[in-house]
């Protein structure tokens, strides 16, 4: 690279001005590791002594009943909520609980909520538009141009999630189940790291869920993704290692086989379901 | 009055001292005086007391006066109370004493002093003024005190005690001392005590003086600070310094009471900013929704209150109380009104809902400019609700705060009672918490917010007949407190009515603290802007709502 | 879509914003062709006073397009923008102040005749430098601004919003209210600032002035609109929309949102100062009632009765309602506090898009799909 090259590059003349990079270290293992972590509201325990590791490039899925912790526990990732005690760490150098949640976002980890949420007055395009990894501070975001490669970035993905057609609708008029893919097309934009998905095929047809599953699937590896649903078929059909939460700890872990054949797990939930 | 009591050896002023001790004679006249006075067919002892009086020289006059305490007669302080207002006349005909009703004009209006009875009117100049002078008139003033002093109702004795702080003279110490002797209510004592002390350390021998600072030292009346002043000043250094003391001590205690006042502004301030925003947090918390129109319906309970006085002239205690019932009823059905008409279309849109009302409390208040008037009306306040509590010297409560702090504590609690232990209570919360939910379960979310909201409009209702009575009733009453009821139901917490009580009496309280040193302009400032850091460190008020109810 | 990269020329490529600004250009032309040719006593002439009367209503237009950018794409109902207005006035009004010199009443060379009145003898420190015309002009856009910026810093830093965040703005305008009738403040108290002389060396009762300023407000509007339409067509727009909508979600995605609310409170604040700065030579007056939370919240409806998240739609609210304020408090006085409550309830219940959304229903609804606050929120549904 010519000096004159590198001096008319800003992102390497300013240091200030380069994206953030996502420097996750999962050199010593693995890239989310939960431990001890407690949160409790007006006394009731929601999270009590919860301990989770996930791997890079993991698919793990999280069952258990309702108020079971799950939506907490994304929540106190996220950095929404604070956890009373604990300690969350994204790979061996974020410390997670000292950071906002756009500050977690931009390290690298993406989420999808229980309710579909996209934003319904602007269109699918720029949807996937604002999802898109790129600086996200004022000023360059005023300034923002679309480049031709953004564009083609943005297609891809409308490409993978099937909203090709609906590219300039206002995403107010998808469906419940083409919300949830726009969202996860969102998140796909994001480049994340991790990636939290939350009950992703609630409301969804058998066509549709299977699609999601593949979507979930092919994501596994290049990326690490937790999927926290309700619908056993579903958590079967893509799951390689399951963690069962009860009362905001961790009740059994391991293989859907393993844990479906543990009668703990039986007794306070597949016991209900079955 | 009892006659007896009059017959005991005691003295009651100075000159009826002398007439006790000087003159024995007096005491067996008076027995003698006053026994037939139980009899009717005995010539009116009091004839002769009056003939007497009227007769004296002024060497004389002490004399016939003294004779008219010592006779006992219950009369005796009108009949001394006449003369010294220059009422007591001498038909100059018959030689009767009478007293002047009225006197001005040609023809005066008399009546006779013994039976009360009135004698219609006479020519002036068939009058002969029974004469006073200003020496006597000052003695009379003592002598009545004193008559007061033994009067069996405890508030004229206690007025009598209060006048006479700071006029204590030689002459009437002893007497003084002497009632002390007696079984008297508690302040009667005091204020006696007091006032003879006050006189002790001015004239006083040194043995006195310092046995009056012991005295004076709890004292919160203002003469007795002033004499305490003057001693600290003296040329005694050792009396000054102890005066000091007395006087650093009474500081103390008046701290105290500034303290104590201060406080009850405050909780008054602040139980009115309960009432005003407690219907308020049942709309906004409760609900969800944001009513601008909550102060008109305050201002519709006030109205209430004075519609309701002018149907009822003469009776403004009972109209008051009709009130509370007719400005529940009037705010809720126009709450209701509002409901039905504006806010029932703007469901899930509470910034649409915020201006919609903003609306209807413009149209109020026009309503009432036009149709009632633009200009304040007056309430009026009943008897039972003027006037103060008197816990000393220098603190006093006034009643009608008192009553208003009480209301506000009454409401609060049946407002409790309603949303914890009734059927639409649990209506309520249920449909707070989960509209679909607490529909699918056979409630009646619509009726419940039908309910509800005329249920939070009365409490506005009932804040304004509240108010009517510590404030002007006019078209604006709910615009000065709409802002603050906000702020309270956010300082609070919304959607918590312990919160709002707290928050409310802490707000009224903190305004009265800044209030002495920043003026009230000021200090309402002071406190917007101690809110808006406030919401800072608790964005969700005292008592945030947490975990998932909270997320919505 | 526009091709132009640069955020403040995009709008001028949209049909939309040339479509305003030539129906601004003209009409501001037309009423100074009329007031200049026509001569008075005409049918088609238009009076000086006329023309400061339209001027007022363009300086209402601009504080209602600040209003209209940030309740309209931000999502921040603000009940408290007439301070930011009467701020950007009360800074006009110090430099005119400063400009009638030893003209005043009592003759004092420095001092403003309130401050000889009251005894002060020499100038507040805050007064300083408002002699100076450049001074006053950067303080018409920095004190809203400020004021904005730690207003704002302090509220959406512990997210405060929705119906919190409109009751705490009223009360900051409340508040202000409150501390500008006091004399101790320095602003004149009750009376406020007035009997000025002259702007930049004219003299403000001369017509000509008069029409320059009318000039010069038209010329601010038409700028603060391509402002407020070059922020909202841009990437920031469409993140502003997205924090209306869906704050949570666009935390998610990384961007600060309190700083997205931050900036766009802050500009819409300078826009409502300067729509102040030029009302109140016009008016000739600046006092604390521009304070009072009812004007502010009045300027929300004329962004409701024109429609939400158009800002042409605020333009034409401000001038529809305010023209009808001028017939009502002229014919009968007591029918407008009526007019306009009963005014506040209709448009909100039956016209939630205003009269821009009665137009666009008319042309077919187009590309402008952020036009569309009036739904109810999800989030907001159950609060």
């Amino acid at each position: 690279m010519s000096m004159f090259e590198q001096l008319t590059n800003r992102e390497r003349v300013f240091e200030f001005l380069a994206p953030e990079a996502s420097p996750v270290d999962v050199r010593h293992g693995p890239i989310l590791y939960l431990e001890d972590v407690n949160v409790s509201f007006d006394g009731f325990k929601a999270i009590n002594n919860l301990n989770l590791t996930i791997d890079d490039g993991e698919l793990r899925c999280i069952i258990g009943p309702n108020g079971a912790g799950k939506t907490t526990m994304m929540d106190i990732i996220t950095g929404k909520t604070r956890p009373d005690t604990g300690s969350v760490w994204f790979g061996s150098r974020h410390n997670l609980l000292t950071k906002s949640e756009p500050d977690i976002a931009s390290l690298g980890i993406g989420r999808k909520f229980q309710k579909p949420t996209v934003f319904e007055a602007l269109t699918v395009f720029e949807n996937l538009e604002l999802a898109m990894a790129t600086d996200k501070r004022i000023l360059p975001t005023l300034t923002a141009i679309m480049k031709p490669e953004f564009r083609d970035r943005i297609d891809e993905v409308l490409e993978m999630i099937g909203l090709k057609q609906l590219r300039d609708k206002p995403a107010g008029i998808l469906s419940h189940g083409q919300k949830q893919w726009l969202e996860i097309g969102m998140l796909l934009m994001q480049k994340p790291r991790l990636l939290l998905v939350d009950e992703p095929v609630a409301g969804m047809t058998e066509q549709e869920m299977e699609r999601t599953a593949e979507l979930l699937t092919s994501l596994a590896g290049k990326q690490s993704v937790v999927v926290v649903e309700h619908d056993m078929g579903f958590v079967r059909s893509i799951a390689r290692q399951v963690t069962v939460l009860h009362q905001g700890s961790v009740l059994a872990e391991g293989t859907m086989d393993q844990v479906s054949n543990d009668p703990e797990v039986i007794k306070v939930y597949l016991g209900e379901e079955a | 009055m009892g006659i007896f009591r009059w017959l005991t050896p005691l003295c009651l002023n100075a000159l009826c001292l002398k007439a006790l001790y000087l003159k024995p004679l007096g005491l067996v006249l008076l027995l003698v005086l006053s026994l037939p006075a139980h009899s009717q067919t005995e010539a009116d002892p009091g004839q002769a007391l009056l003939t007497n009086l009227a007769d004296a020289s002024s060497r004389e006059i002490d004399a016939a006066i003294e004779a008219i305490v010592d006779s006992g007669d219950p009369r005796a302080r009108d009949w001394l109370d006449a003369f010294g207002n220059n009422r007591l006349s001498r038909i100059k005909d018959t030689g009767q004493v009478v007293e002047v009703l009225r006197n001005v004009g040609r023809n005066w209006t008399i009546a006779d002093p013994l039976t009360g009875e009135n004698l219609g009117e006479m020519s002036r100049r068939e009058l002969d003024r029974v004469n006073i002078n200003n020496a006597i008139r000052g003695k009379l003033e003592g002598v009545l005190a004193m008559l007061d002093l033994y009067s069996d109702d405890p508030e004229v004795q206690e007025k009598a005690a209060e006048a006479m702080m700071g006029k204590v003279n030689a002459s009437v110490v002893k007497p003084l001392t002497k009632l002390l002797e007696r079984d008297l209510p508690g302040p009667v004592r005091n204020r006696i005590e007091e006032s003879v002390a006050i006189y002790q350390l001015e004239q006083g021998d040194a043995e006195a003086q310092a046995q009056a600072i012991t005295v004076l030292t709890g004292s919160l009346h203002s003469n007795a600070r002033a004499a305490l002043n003057n001693a600290a000043v003296g040329d005694d250094p050792a009396l000054a310094a102890r005066a000091q003391e007395a006087l650093v001590s009474i500081e103390q205690k008046l701290k105290m009471n500034r303290a104590a006042e201060t406080l009850y502004f405050g909780l008054s301030l602040g139980s009115v900013l309960v009432l005003a925003a407690i219907g308020l947090a049942i709309t906004f918390g409760v609900m969800g929704v944001i009513n601008m129109a909550h102060g008109e319906l305050i201002m519709l309970g006030a109205y209430t209150t004075w519609g309701m006085q002018q149907l009822l002239p003469g009776q403004p205690g009972l109209a008051l109380i009709l009130s509370i019932p007719a400005g529940f009823l009037v705010a809720a059905l126009a709450g209701i009104a509002i409901e039905r008409s504006v806010i029932q279309h703007l469901k899930g849109r509470p910034l649409e809902t915020l201006l919609a009302t903003f609306g209807v409390s413009l149209i109020l208040q026009q309503l009432v400019r036009t149709v009632i008037s633009p200009l304040n009306r007056s309430v009026t306040t009943p008897e039972w609700m003027s006037g103060s509590l008197v816990i000393n010297g220098a603190l006093s409560l006034t009643l009608n705060r008192m009553y208003v702090i009480g209301f506000a504590l009454v409401v609060f609690a049946g407002l409790m009672l309603i949303m914890r232990k009734t059927r639409l209570g649990l209506e309520v919360r249920a449909v707070t918490q989960n509209r679909a939910m607490a529909r699918s379960m056979g409630i009646r979310a619509t009726r419940v917010d039908i309910l509800t909201f005329g249920l939070g409009s009365g409490v506005a209702g009932l804040a304004g007949v509240a108010l009517s009575q510590i404030t002007n009733v006019g078209p604006n009453l709910g615009q000065n407190y709409i802002i603050d009821s906000f702020m309270v139901v956010v300082f609070g917490g919304v959607g918590n009515l312990w919160g709002t009580l707290l928050a409310g009496l802490s707000l009224g309280t903190i305004n009265q603290i800044l209030e002495p040193w920043a003026g009230s302009v000021l200090a309402k400032i002071m406190v917007l802007v101690l809110i808006i850091l406030f919401i800072q460190k608790r964005p969700k008020g005292l008592f945030p709502q947490k975990g998932r109810a909270a997320e919505g | 879509m526009p091709t132009s990269q640069t955020w403040l020329l995009r709008p001028l490529q949209e049909r939309s914003t040339q479509i305003f600004l030539g129906v601004l250009f003209a009409a501001v032309a037309l009423v100074t062709l009329l007031h200049l040719i026509m001569p008075e006593g005409h049918a088609l002439h238009v009076s000086a006073y006329t023309v400061t009367l339209l001027g007022k209503y363009l300086c209402y237009a601009l504080l209602a397009v600040a209003v209209d950018l940030v309740w309209g794409y931000l999502g921040i109902l603000s009940l408290g923008h007439g301070a930011f207005f009467a701020i950007g006035g009360y800074a006009m009004g110090m430099y005119l102040m400063r400009q009638i010199g030893d003209r005043g009443v009592y003759g004092d060379p420095v001092l403003p005749d309130f401050m000889v009145f009251l005894n002060w003898d020499s100038l507040p420190w805050y007064w300083q430098g408002f002699d100076m015309a450049w001074f006053a002009f950067i303080m018409v856009l920095l004190a809203p601004g400020l004021l904005a910026l730690v207003f704002g810093f302090l509220a959406f830093r512990s997210r405060v919003t929705g119906v919190y965040l409109s009751i705490i703005t009223q009360a900051l305008t409340f508040a202000l209210m409150l501390a500008f009738f006091r004399n101790e403040m320095g602003f004149g108290g009750n009376n406020g600032l007035t009997d000025f002389r002259d702007i930049l060396g004219f003299n403000l009762r001369t017509d000509s002035t008069r029409l320059g300023l009318f000039i010069a407000t038209g010329i601010a509007l038409a700028i603060g609109y391509v402002i407020c339409r070059g922020i909202v067509t841009s990437k920031l727009g469409r993140v502003s929309v997205a924090c209306r909508d869906a704050e949570a979600r666009t935390r998610f995605l990384g961007y600060r949102v309190e700083r997205v609310q931050l900036f766009v409170f802050v500009v819409s604040a300078m826009l409502a100062g300067v729509a102040g700065a030029l009302y109140v030579p016009q008016v000739g007056i600046i006092n604390p009632s521009e304070f009072s939370p009812l004007f502010s919240i009045e300027v929300v409806v004329w962004v409701a009765l024109g429609g939400r998240a158009t800002l042409y739609g605020a333009v034409i609210g401000a001038i529809l309602v305010n023209y009808a304020k001028t017939v009502f408090t002229g014919v009968m006085p007591d029918a407008w506090l009526f007019a306009l409550g009963g005014l506040f309830v209709l448009v909100t219940v039956f016209l939630p898009k205003g009269i821009a959304g009665l137009l666009q229903k008319r042309q077919k609804p187009d590309e402008d799909s952020n036009a569309d606050p009036s739904k109810p929120k999800p989030q907001e549904a159950t609060a």
